[in-house]
């Protein structure tokens, strides 16, 4: 296969687009089905997400008179580009992302802030009391889980002595034992992946009881229907790197087909696995306010992440692989 | 209570339509970030004249149309309204007529409760608790199915006692689902005191002091998590109240979490009650004739609904129709504190401070008086034929004719 088709399919097929679509589309169904369940509620058919995507992107938009026209329009856009491309560094089939380099970690969590900002962008731009105060809410959220995401993701990679995602899962499929230690790590990184993908205890920037759809509350239509795809596959790409990150098993060092299909389903069921732990944690906890997850992320979340950072230097310091 | 709002502040309202209200209201809210420097409050979006409309209709009718006053403590009105009647007619009710009343006041206080604990939980973003105690509710909602044919709006009141017995095999499933209620009771209780995301936004939220809610006049729960120990069905016995046994709870948290714990604990209490109405039911009619026409007078009739007391007050002029029917609904006194709870709150502590009192705006805006000179200058008060006038042009502006529309209905063409 020339390397340009190769490329194109893996953007625009498979991994990329459209199979990122719909894996994004069946991670929340799984999230809404399991949230439903635990709720003592039916939960909606397997086709639910797919059929919002379809009826929202068929309605009129609508948009305020006094909203900013290009960033109003632009801002789902860009918060779509961003997941997509930052689900391109992240080894899915293989070991390699379709782009991988010394620092593409950083670069991942970067674009996967991008949409946070889009949904201030967006909401401040729509002018509207709710969605302002749901994006300064937004951007508020973002100082305060962002510092504990970065520790508690950048750990791992101080453990294996590498920015890169390949050469991370590598060093752990070599030392399979060393993922042990990054355990809290995760935990707090999936508390600030709630916090990013603004989902219960912390969707503070769009609680519908106190600020409608906050940052979203102007938007309708298809505009709405690209945000909302934008989320969900956020929250695919989010897992996604986590599971990549901290839960490195399974995917092929060889390039041939079944080991990589092995290492892929593999990574389908780690993502599912994640998704599922967000979906209980929506399930069994009230929603905080904005004090209290500020003040949780920052003495609670950071200094645990701290730790976690101190704990993998001392451990490459006295235990080298 | 203005609505001038502050210079250098963001204006924010919350209502007449907003998801934290279910019902129209209009809280203005002045914020500097997320604290709220003011509240501005405006009521009267629900005006229906039901007071007015019951002096047009018979006492029968217009017991109908009191129990319409709220859907939730729909009997809570019905009754308080019906008291006054058999007072003023003195009409004595059988007993086992004032035991049914009771037995559906109690199974009606436990709905509520349930439905309030729910709508606290979705305020606070804790959907699974909503989902959970509405289920739970069921069971009581079938209860009050069963046995008056109605889950809301019972219509189980007449003048002189009520309409429909309450069987052996009634009585045991009531029994039966008291004991599930106060199984489900008992875990709600236990998540309530220990779930700490719920602690953490229900404590020290919407603080009313004792002083304050006596000064400002809260009542029901909302006065009882302030350790104001009063309670109609103990302090002014009606129905059956004086022969049960039951604790009136109060609690000293003064916040919101205050309330949600004197909530879950009066249900527990309310199992009780029903247990006792049930196995105590004496035997004998459950209703007396009652006459068409009552005789000159007047009563007030005091009812501990399920938010706070409510206050019916009933005039006679010989006729077979009221001469004057007011209702003091209890929300009315408690959405007073409100704004003192508010401030120096939170934007996000709003929807549960005003879930805390359980509001009935329906029960509230259903009489409140017209807001005299309010608006912009000239626009001042319309006398009825002026009001008549304006609506008939303005539906004319709309290219409705009124006038012309009767002579065609009146010529018998039904387009």
């Amino acid at each position: 296969m020339p390397p340009l088709l190769h490329d194109l399919i893996y953007m625009l097929l498979f991994p990329g687009l459209l199979f990122l679509m719909f894996f994004a589309f069946a991670a929340e169904y799984i999230d809404r089905k399991l949230h439903a369940r635990l709720q003592n509620r039916m939960g909606p058919p397997w086709f639910q997400p797919l059929a919002d995507f379809i009826k929202l992107a068929a309605k009129q938009d609508l948009m305020p008179v006094r909203a900013d026209y290009w960033m109003f329009r632009l801002t789902p856009i860009v918060a779509l580009a961003a997941t997509l491309t930052a689900f391109l560094y992240i080894p899915v089939w293989g070991r390699h992302g379709l782009m991988s380099f010394n620092g593409d970690l950083i670069v991942v969590l970067y674009l996967l802030t991008i949409p946070t900002f889009t949904f201030f962008l967006g909401g401040w731009y729509s002018r509207s009391v709710f969605s302002m105060i749901g994006a300064a809410r937004a951007l508020m959220q973002l100082f305060a889980y962002e510092i504990p995401l970065y520790l508690a993701v950048l750990a791992p990679a101080l453990l294996a002595g590498s920015w890169s995602l390949a050469d991370i899962t590598a060093f752990y499929a070599r030392n399979p034992l060393y993922a042990a230690f990054n355990v809290v790590g995760l935990g707090v990184a999936l508390v600030a992946l709630l916090g990013k993908l603004e989902r219960v205890p912390f969707d503070i920037p769009e609680a519908e009881t106190e600020i409608v759809a906050g940052a979203f509350t102007e938007y309708s239509g298809r505009l709405l229907a690209i945000f909302r795809l934008a989320i969900s596959i956020e929250m695919v790409v989010g897992a996604t790197l986590l599971a990549a990150v901290f839960l490195p098993f399974g995917l092929a060092g060889s390039d041939s087909f079944s080991s990589g299909a092995i290492g892929f389903g593999l990574y389908l069921v780690k993502v599912i696995g994640l998704v599922c732990v967000m979906t209980l944690m929506r399930s069994l906890l009230a929603r905080l306010r904005l004090d209290q997850m500020i003040n949780f992320c920052w003495k609670v979340a950071a200094p645990v992440a701290f730790l976690q950072v101190l704990l993998n230097l001392s451990v490459k310091f006295f235990l080298p692989a | 209570m203005t609505d001038k709002p502050l210079s250098g502040f963001v204006t924010v309202p919350i209502g007449p339509q907003h998801p934290a209200l279910k019902e129209p209201e209009n809280f203005t809210l002045t914020l500097a970030g997320e604290r709220i420097m003011h509240t501005g409050m405006r009521l009267g979006y629900n005006h229906r004249g039901i007071e007015k409309a019951c002096e047009q209709r018979t006492f029968i009718q217009a017991l109908y149309l009191i129990e319409r006053i709220c859907g939730i403590c729909s009997h809570s009105h019905s009754t308080a309204f019906v008291n006054a009647v058999e007072e003023i007619a003195g009409l004595e009710l059988p007993r086992r007529a004032s035991y049914i009343r009771t037995l559906i006041a109690e199974l009606e206080r436990v709905h509520s409760h349930l439905l309030w604990l729910g709508v606290a939980g979705h305020e606070i973003g804790f959907d699974t608790l909503l989902m959970y105690t509405w289920r739970d509710r069921e069971v009581v909602m079938d209860l009050l199915a069963k046995l008056t044919g109605n889950r809301v709006n019972y219509g189980i009141n007449t003048p002189g006692g009520v309409r429909r017995d309450v069987s052996d095999e009634q009585k045991q499933e009531i029994l039966k689902g008291t004991d599930v209620l106060e199984e489900r009771t008992k875990y709600y209780i236990e998540i309530a005191t220990t779930e700490p995301t719920i602690i953490g936004r229900l404590s020290q939220v919407g603080k009313l002091s004792h002083d304050d809610a006596v000064r400002l006049g809260a009542v029901g729960p909302t006065g009882r998590a302030s350790a104001v120990d009063r309670d109609v069905r103990r302090d002014d016995p009606y129905l059956a109240y004086s022969d049960l046994q039951f604790k009136v709870i109060t609690d000293d948290h003064c916040d919101v979490y205050g309330r949600a714990v004197v909530r879950v604990l009066e249900l527990m209490e309310c199992y009780s009650l029903i247990r006792q109405l049930v196995r105590n039911m004496p035997d004998g009619p459950i209703a007396v004739k009652a006459p068409r026409k009552v005789a000159p007078g007047e009563a007030l009739s005091r009812y501990e609904a399920p938010r706070g007391e409510d206050v019916h007050y009933v005039r006679t002029n010989g006729s077979d129709k009221p001469d004057r029917v007011k209702v003091r609904a209890p929300t009315l006194a408690n959405v007073q504190v409100v704004a003192h709870m508010l401030k120096d709150g939170y934007l996000a502590d709003l929807p549960i401070v005003i879930a805390a009192i359980d509001p009935c705006f329906s029960c509230t805006d259903r009489m409140t008086a017209a807001l005299v000179g309010h608006g912009p200058a000239g626009e001042g008060v319309m006398t009825w034929p002026q009001l008549r006038r304006h609506g008939i042009e303005f539906y004319r502006r709309q290219g409705i004719d009124f006038a012309d529309l009767n002579k065609r209905l009146r010529s018998g063409g039904h387009h």
